[in-house]
């Protein structure tokens, strides 16, 4: 078993909430951020997510619990060979849903944020703020309950930075609980937010 | 959305949604896919030749051992103060009575002239030459006749006569084509392995690619099933597709070899091909033994995807990968 990335940490994501994790780079956001999404198991600790103890969830359970929770990450990870829309309905077609009964609600989603007229475009050809945004609304599409942000403005200019983080902030009001993981502090302090920092496998929140 | 509308771009309307069919979730036309079609249809053309070969063989060896044990000869040599004429009608007569005996055939004169022209030339006078004669005798192959009772009766009763039973050609055949059947099986067992270890491996090295979007799939929900499913699913029609090509290539050479050989029946190429390999027909069994390298390169392909699905999930679960 190799060193602890993370130890000692205890804190909860209430629901409609919105925070910062902060800290240097190899700090462990990342790995705080897979252990939330249940992606993860921890070598030891306790985790409950909804309600329910993580290690007593069969493997079967968890994909339910995962759809609750949606996840952005810094690379996008958009599928190049399917559309800006596909991307999006992503998530639900792999729930088995038929396209006619979702294809309204992603059309709807793309044009929120943005991407109305870039829908049938494959990620290769959308620049990186329209990845982003691509990605934040595949992360949305099913509704979660908490948002999982990984480095969402790590590829974006600035400004384009500063108009997703209102988006993400408009998302809150609509009730998302939303964490973003970042180093930036230039965007953390555009919002009066919890902010958890993560520092030699510690965690320190500031409410 | 005040901020999604000012970054909003002028691209021009497109089609209306869904109009064009979904994408498959795995990229059905790739690089490493189309290659891995290639190696597998080559793999599967390979094991399919060398499978058929075996059935050949097999067939060959075994027509090769029941044609010769089908017949027996009786041999007279000429003695002073035998009537050959007589002698051969007396060996006849004896090799009928023998149960297991379908027909015993003088070889008559001319017959036996024809027999010995290529060395003795054409219009020789067998009264003359102390030329041994024959009794052909067919026997039933399921029901021999007893032929040290038969050799011995001969023996006793025609001078000169020896019963030939063609055992020492019989067992030199039999083991050769033992022989050379246990080499092609062992030949096969080789391809084989070889087949299954390039598919394995042409089968992780496609899937390399599709790293990302197993990771994709696992991070919006899909349960492991579902993702194990949808490659599993591909990599059966790319089995598929790459092992049907190549076993019906194969299959399409041993038709036509088929076919040249009837179409050049009785031109000494074709009859040294029939006389080692029969009429180049594979037979049923070895039909059916394509068919199932065919399935089980298709299936192993599937399966292995499924497998590196599988442990790729359960990486993604290991703490200590950073993504």
């Amino acid at each position: 078993m190799g060193p602890e990335i993370l130890s000692d940490i205890s804190f909860d994501i209430p629901p409609r909430s919105f925070q910062f994790l902060s800290g240097p780079s190899g700090a462990g956001k990342t790995t705080l951020l897979r252990l939330l999404f249940l992606s993860l198991k921890p070598t030891r600790g306790l985790i409950t997510a909804f309600g329910r103890d993580r290690a007593r969830l069969a493997p079967r359970d968890l994909p339910a619990i995962r759809r609750r929770i949606g996840v952005v990450f810094q690379d996008f990870r958009l599928l190049d060979h399917m559309t800006t829309y596909e991307n999006v309905a992503l998530p639900l077609r792999v729930r088995g849903r038929e396209e006619a009964s979702y294809r309204s609600d992603v059309v709807e989603l793309l044009k929120w944020v943005g991407l109305g007229d870039r829908m049938h475009v494959l990620p290769p050809v959308l620049s990186g703020g329209e990845k982003q945004r691509a990605a934040i609304a595949r992360a949305l599409i099913e509704q979660p309950e908490i948002l999982l942000a990984d480095e969402p403005t790590g590829n974006v200019d600035p400004p384009l930075a500063r108009r997703l983080l209102r988006l993400f902030i408009e998302l809150n009001k609509l009730g998302t609980a939303v964490v973003i993981a970042t180093h930036d502090l230039g965007l953390m302090e555009q919002v009066d937010a919890r902010r958890m920092i993560l520092s030699n496998s510690r965690l320190e929140v500031y409410d | 959305m005040t901020d999604a509308a000012e970054i909003q771009t002028t691209a021009p309307p497109r089609r209306e949604v869904a109009q064009r069919p979904q994408q498959p979730i795995v990229p059905s036309q790739t690089v490493s896919g189309n290659a891995l079609v290639l190696v597998i249809a080559i793999m599967s053309f390979l094991s399919c030749l060398t499978l058929g070969t075996v059935a050949l063989i097999r067939d060959s060896a075994s027509v090769w051992q029941s044609q010769i044990s089908r017949e027996a000869t009786i041999q007279i040599k000429p003695i002073d103060g035998v009537d050959m004429e007589a002698a051969l009608a007396s060996a006849q007569r004896v090799a009928s009575g023998f149960a297991g005996v379908r027909e015993a055939k003088i070889v008559d004169a001319e017959a036996t002239a024809r027999l010995l022209s290529p060395w003795l030339g054409e219009g020789i006078d067998l009264k003359e030459l102390p030329v041994p004669r024959l009794v052909i005798v067919t026997i039933d192959e399921n029901a021999p006749p007893d032929f040290a009772a038969m050799r011995s009766m001969l023996a006793a009763e025609i001078k000169g006569a020896s019963l030939d039973d063609h055992r020492t050609w019989v067992d030199r055949l039999v083991s050769m084509g033992r022989t050379t059947v246990i080499i092609g099986l062992v030949a096969l067992a080789l391809m084989l392995t070889a087949t299954v270890l390039t598919v394995i491996f042409a089968t992780r090295g496609a899937m390399v690619g599709n790293g990302q979007i197993i990771e994709v799939l696992h991070f919006v929900g899909a349960d492991s099933s579902y993702i194990a499913r949808e490659f599993r699913r591909h990599f059966l029609r790319t089995g598929i597709k790459g092992a049907t090509g190549g076993g019906a290539l194969a299959v399409l050479i041993f038709l036509t070899l088929g076919w040249w050989t009837s179409r050049n029946l009785a031109t000494p190429q074709a009859d040294q091909a029939i006389a080692l390999f029969g009429d180049f027909t594979i037979g049923l069994s070895g039909y059916v033994g394509i068919a199932i390298v065919i399935v089980a390169v298709a299936a192993l392909t599937a399966l292995t995807s499924h497998l590196t699905v599988i442990a790729y999930l359960h990486d993604i679960e290991m703490p200590g990968r950073e993504s």
